[in-house]
């Protein structure tokens, strides 16, 4: 270590002489570097052409987009499409449904995933510790299109096996798929049920990294091992919980369309009914360019101010965040 | 670690039979409908449909399968899927890896600011309208261009790639080669490639997965049935519970016709369960042998995440 310090002491003032001259652009950096500006073309096309091109669309949120008329020449209507949205009978709806989905898959599924890597940390090395993290992994490789169909199969009312169960137990069919208020359980479980296990990775990863010495100590002081578990594995999982809190409050809004529009039908549509879906209905639906980008516009807007006001309280509380 | 020197208490006795236990539940709860779907495709149809069927198969019988063998779309459907995924992953390799060596490269004078171009595009996006309308008007709808293309690139497996470089390919090495003279495309061709095939393998499967599960931009952008992959297949009969006139005649042709019908049904809920099966087998198969690749992925993400 010692014979080190010398090298590394000189590389820095080089390293501090070598920034300043990049900071202006050269002709002569890009001559030498120019090979790597051509290894990132593809993916700095693709985004430009179908990340940015976009951004540039959404201007038809503030237009009455008519597709003869391009996006430039449709003529300007400024807010009209979002007082329109916020004046309409289904707003607070559309805003209870999205947020109670996403709250509510919030409350069990941040939780769980911890759990379930706290108890799988806990097993002993083996085929038995392999196989419970192969099984309860797997559910996550299960296409959406896949978990709806069991879950049309599973809830049936006449033919389903979850029925058939709770017969045993006494109770009439339920129609888990048409009924409003199941919806939002129906979702956030199955989502559950996929997420967990995958969820948990993240988490043995930073328990891996829990140094053995602190749990030595603790055996020896006398700790039970559920004693060892709260007091020096959950603390030191707490940077990576805050890290994925953060994310997952941030993203509340930006709910995705994939399962919803699948679990989605006509009977169920006063509980399951989001912002997204009510994107995708108006705009690729009904043809209602302008007023569905301007609701999806909102909604990246409350998505983007919510994200930064978490992470800022993040930063404030606990002295982790994103940035 | 573990306590092997020092007896269990009660109390450490306790907390692993309740270790176990959760453990224990945890796995049923994930398993058991997994084994139910595989018993359940190869059932009588009436065991299933009344719930006379619990967990093992009962009146083993094959003709879900037989028809799902006859099932046109399904195969047409597993013929771009396949299609799909092998040219869609090929694109995003081609994309993801020469782009995340560049910005892997201290002494790249473009990293700084790629690197944000990169990751605003992570917190705003134009949405479903604005992207719908570009691929329209670039007349991209309703090719396979519109399912290869717009998401090719995800900034986030070239972020966790980046990642890779930097920590496993060391940078001395590649100083030492240009010295050398070596240009940086033979940099990255020749000495950092072959050292990350890991990596490579990852990205593969993140991709691979990734599309061969996805439906939804073959929903938006595909109308022609020709160019649905499988999961818009299934979608159709798993979801929208439409299967196929026809597709259903099973061997009860000598049958009356009530009893036809009423057997088409209760083939039909069967199909299901072997659609399930035969659709998420690839990935069923790959999983266990690959689950190691797909951890180091996340691993690797969550250093820099």
């Amino acid at each position: 270590m010692a014979a080190m310090q010398p090298a590394t002491t000189l590389a820095i003032p080089e390293a501090k002489r070598k920034k300043r001259t990049r900071q202006f652009f050269s002709l002569k950096r890009l001559q030498e570097n120019w090979q790597l500006y051509v290894l990132i073309l593809p993916a700095f096309l693709c985004l430009l052409i179908f990340s940015y091109v976009p951004m540039y669309g959404v201007l038809i949120a503030f237009k009455d987009y008519m597709p003869s008329l391009g996006i430039w020449n449709s003529p300007w209507v400024g807010m009209k499409y979002f007082n329109q949205f916020f004046n309409s009978y289904y707003f607070w709806d559309l805003m209870r449904n999205t947020l109670g989905i996403q709250v509510y898959g919030l409350i069990l599924g941040f939780p769980l995933p911890i759990i379930l890597a706290l108890a799988l940390n806990e097993m002993k090395d083996g085929f038995w510790k392999k196989f419970s993290q192969t099984v309860t992994y797997a559910p996550n490789f299960i296409s959406v299109v896949v978990m709806g169909g069991m879950l049309v199969a599973f809830l049936d009312p006449s033919t389903g096996i979850i029925n058939h169960a709770l017969g045993l137990f006494g109770v009439k069919p339920i129609a888990f798929m048409s009924d409003p208020r199941w919806f939002k359980t129906v979702y956030v479980l199955s989502s559950v049920w996929q997420g967990t296990g995958w969820g948990s990775v993240i988490y043995l990863a930073a328990l891996a990294g829990v140094d053995p010495s602190l749990h030595e100590a603790a055996i020896v002081d006398g700790a039970t091992r559920l004693q060892r578990v709260w007091h020096i594995n959950l603390p030191s999982i707490v940077p990576t919980m805050v890290i994925l809190l953060i994310m997952n409050v941030g993203s509340l809004f930006s709910m995705g369309y994939e399962k919803v529009l699948l679990l989605q039908n006509p009977l169920n549509m006063s509980s399951s009914n989001v912002i997204a879906t009510f994107v995708y209905q108006q705009g690729l639906i009904n043809g209602a360019y302008s007023y569905a980008a301007a609701v999806g516009l909102f909604n990246s807007l409350i998505n983007a101010i919510l994200l930064i006001v978490v992470n800022n309280i993040a930063r404030k509380v606990s002295e982790t965040s994103l940035w | 670690m573990n306590t092997t020197l020092i007896k269990d208490t009660k109390a450490d006795r306790i907390f692993k039979y309740f270790l176990y236990l959760f453990i224990l539940l945890a796995v049923l709860i994930v398993i058991y409908p997994l084994i139910y779907i595989i018993s359940a495709s190869v059932s009588d149809p009436t065991a299933v449909n009344s719930g006379a069927m619990w967990l093992w198969p009962k009146g083993f019988s094959l003709e879900g399968y037989e028809v799902i063998l006859k099932y046109k779309d399904i195969w047409r459907g597993y013929g771009m899927t396949i299609f799909y995924t092998v040219a869609g992953t090929a694109i995003s390799l081609f994309m993801t890896l020469p782009c995340a060596y560049a910005i892997s490269r201290p002494d790249f004078s473009g990293k700084k600011w790629f690197t944000t171009f990169m990751l605003v595009t992570m917190f705003l996006n134009g949405g479903l309208i604005p992207s719908y309308l570009l691929i329209k008007s670039m007349g991209m709808l309703n090719t396979v261009w519109a399912i290869l293309l717009p998401g090719a690139v995800s900034v986030y497996n070239i972020v966790v790639t980046r990642a890779f470089f930097q920590s496993n390919v060391p940078w001395e090495m590649q100083e030492a080669a240009k010295i050398d003279g070596a240009s940086d495309f033979q940099i990255f061709f020749r000495i950092v490639l072959p050292l990350s095939a890991p990596i490579i393998a990852v990205m593969a499967l993140f991709y691979g997965v990734g599309i061969w599960n996805s439906y939804f931009s073959s929903l938006v952008y595909l109308q022609n049935k020709a160019l649905y992959p499988l999961q818009m297949v299934l979608r159709q009969i798993l979801v929208l519970q439409d299967i196929q006139q026809g597709a259903a005649t099973g061997s009860a042709v000598t049958a009356s016709a009530a009893e036809a019908m009423e057997r088409k049904a209760e083939l039909a809920a069967i199909i299901k369960y072997g659609v399930m099966i035969v659709s998420s087998l690839p990935v069923i198969l790959v999983y266990p042998f690959l689950q190691r690749f797909f951890v180091k992925g996340v691993l690797i993400g969550s250093l820099k995440g």
